[in-house]
């Protein structure tokens, strides 16, 4: 009987296969980052501590978009078209579907966090991470509360034409408020505690302190608790909502 | 669990969706073996049974067994023996049907070689092409593919061959009876009375949730060729006539037309609609 990590790793093969195939997503996920990283470089040159704020700033952006958007993307499609009830009638394992399906957005991530961390050091004399584990477990806390997030999302999103709009809804201005509070010391109290309760600026301060040295990982156990609370919410959410046809 | 135990075997199956209800008191039992033909309108209650049958949708009321489990419970167990075709299931934009093939087949403990199902459905032409490409026609066979790779004891089939040309539908006809000479048992769902007459042992009629009558296709009126002759006398006058040898009437009502050298206007044959079995049913009830 083929059992249920083989088929898991099948599933992740399937993934990776059909991602590289659609050149529109990989572009976004590769891309773009590095589009604004070198925008930001530019208009940052020769500032070394706001270039130093940059890059961890447009890893945890990566690692954002990898997930939350491509989940919600994705899922989003997949239910509208029918292939997640098609699936649903075979024998594959829900958890092996699911386990293929997260191991693609973890890669993207992973393999984003490499791209953005070499260009920094490439081209804005960003020095190898600082702290490897540190680095490590904000990864992995940041990927699997962005992935828990986006499937959740997606039960939210009624139909596949609107989701662009939901989706950059909550991404855009959870970005700049997290980038606009974690830049600025002269942020409105309102608006830090907003990006203190949201999950990507935490992300942000942890990447930070693992890549260009901060305060480690004690110091930052209080990021990583808001991380992991939204973590435990959207993982929560993505399983009791989750349908597996369109509503309509 | 006993080979000759029916593949299914539904009790009173009851759905309701809020006020309305979809199906209301369905009974029906498929043997081993046998195409069971489940044919109705649109909006008859036919998805909603085979969605049932085949764990999708929570029952409102009733017993089902579907080779023995209650498909309710979603075993795996029950999905290796099952292969399904929906009404509407969509698939990878960039996968071809070789590759999706592969995939499916890696469910399953024993599946069928992916090469037999690309040309028991047609599709070898097609085995590399990206599905975004394919026409609707060859996604539908697709589909049934998909669900034949595994080898499945008991197939369902929602409506396979809806928005098919007459050609692609025959040969979607042999693929199925192929299916039937193999000993598989078949639901099928449609709303085409010459495709329940062509596949089906036996065929369960069904409108408003109820099943109007169960039987072999020819019994229930559903094969015997009432043809439906029509046409305008020189007169004005519309005749309809009903014969079950249409050559025969044709040759008689055209001989007589051109020995008075009149013409047969408007004149039209027409096959038995699946209306047609509906009244002729309701009006015996």
């Amino acid at each position: 009987m083929p059992d249920a990590l083989a088929l898991s790793w099948r599933q992740y093969r399937l993934e990776r296969r059909m991602f590289w195939r659609n050149p529109s997503a990989a572009f976004f996920n590769f891309v773009l980052p590095l589009l604004f990283l070198a925008a930001g470089g530019a208009i940052l040159s020769g500032n070394q501590h706001q270039l130093n704020k940059l890059v961890p700033a447009i890893a945890a952006m990566s690692v954002m978009a990898t997930t939350f958007t491509a989940l919600a993307y994705n899922v989003v499609f997949l239910r509208e078209r029918g292939v997640l009830k098609r699936i649903h009638g075979t024998p594959l394992p829900t958890l092996s579907y699911f386990a293929g399906l997260a191991a693609n957005a973890v890669t993207n991530a992973a393999l984003q966090i490499v791209i953005v961390v070499l260009a920094g050091r490439a081209l804005f004399g960003i020095g190898w991470p600082q702290h490897a584990f540190e680095l490590i477990v904000f990864v992995i806390a940041g990927v699997s509360c962005f992935a828990g997030l986006g499937v959740a999302f997606a039960h939210v999103i009624p139909n596949f034409e609107s989701t662009a709009a939901y989706v950059n809804a909550v991404f855009l201005p959870v970005v700049f408020v997290s980038f606009y509070v974690f830049d600025s010391r002269s942020a409105p109290g309102f608006l830090r505690t907003i990006a203190d309760a949201l999950p990507l600026k935490p992300l942000i301060e942890g990447l930070s302190a693992a890549i260009v040295g901060g305060p480690g990982l004690v110091g930052n156990l209080d990021q990583l608790a808001v991380i992991a609370l939204w973590g435990l919410f959207g993982i929560i959410f993505a399983v009791r909502g989750f349908s597996w046809e369109s509503p309509a | 669990m006993s080979e000759t135990a029916p593949a299914i075997e539904v009790r009173a199956l009851r759905k309701r969706y809020g006020e309305y209800e979809a199906v209301r008191g369905i009974v029906i039992s498929v043997r081993r073996g046998e195409v069971f033909g489940l044919l109705g309108p649109n909006g008859a209650g036919k998805t909603t049974t085979v969605e049932i049958l085949e764990g999708y949708r929570a029952r409102t009321g009733g017993e089902v067994s579907v080779l023995g489990h209650d498909p309710a419970d979603r075993a795996i167990e029950l999905r290796r023996r099952i292969g399904i075709v929906l009404q509407s299931g969509g698939i990878y934009g960039h996968i071809t049907p070789r590759e999706a093939l592969r995939h499916w087949a890696s469910f399953y403990a024993h599946p069928r070689s992916v090469q037999e199902v690309l040309s028991l459905t047609g599709l070898q032409p097609q085995a590399d092409v990206r599905s975004r490409r394919l026409s609707g026609g060859q996604l539908r066979r697709l589909d049934l593919a998909l669900a034949l790779v595994g080898d499945p004891e008991l197939i369902f089939l929602d409506e396979p061959t809806t928005g098919f040309d007459p050609e692609a539908r025959r040969a979607a006809w042999s693929a199925i009876s192929s299916l039937r000479d193999l000993g598989k048992t078949i639901l099928l769902t449609t709303h085409y009375l010459d495709e329940a007459q062509a596949l089906a042992d036996r065929v369960a009629i069904i409108k408003e949730g109820r099943i109007l009558a169960i039987g072999p296709p020819r019994e229930l009126g559903v094969g015997a060729a009432h043809y439906r002759v029509v046409y305008r006398t020189a007169g004005g006058e519309l005749v309809e006539r009903q014969t079950d040898d249409v050559t025969a009437l044709l040759h008689e009502l055209t001989a007589e037309a051109l020995a008075r050298g009149e013409r047969l206007e408007e004149l039209s044959v027409a096959r038995p609609t699946l209306e047609d079995v509906y009244l002729e049913l309701t009006a015996d009830a």
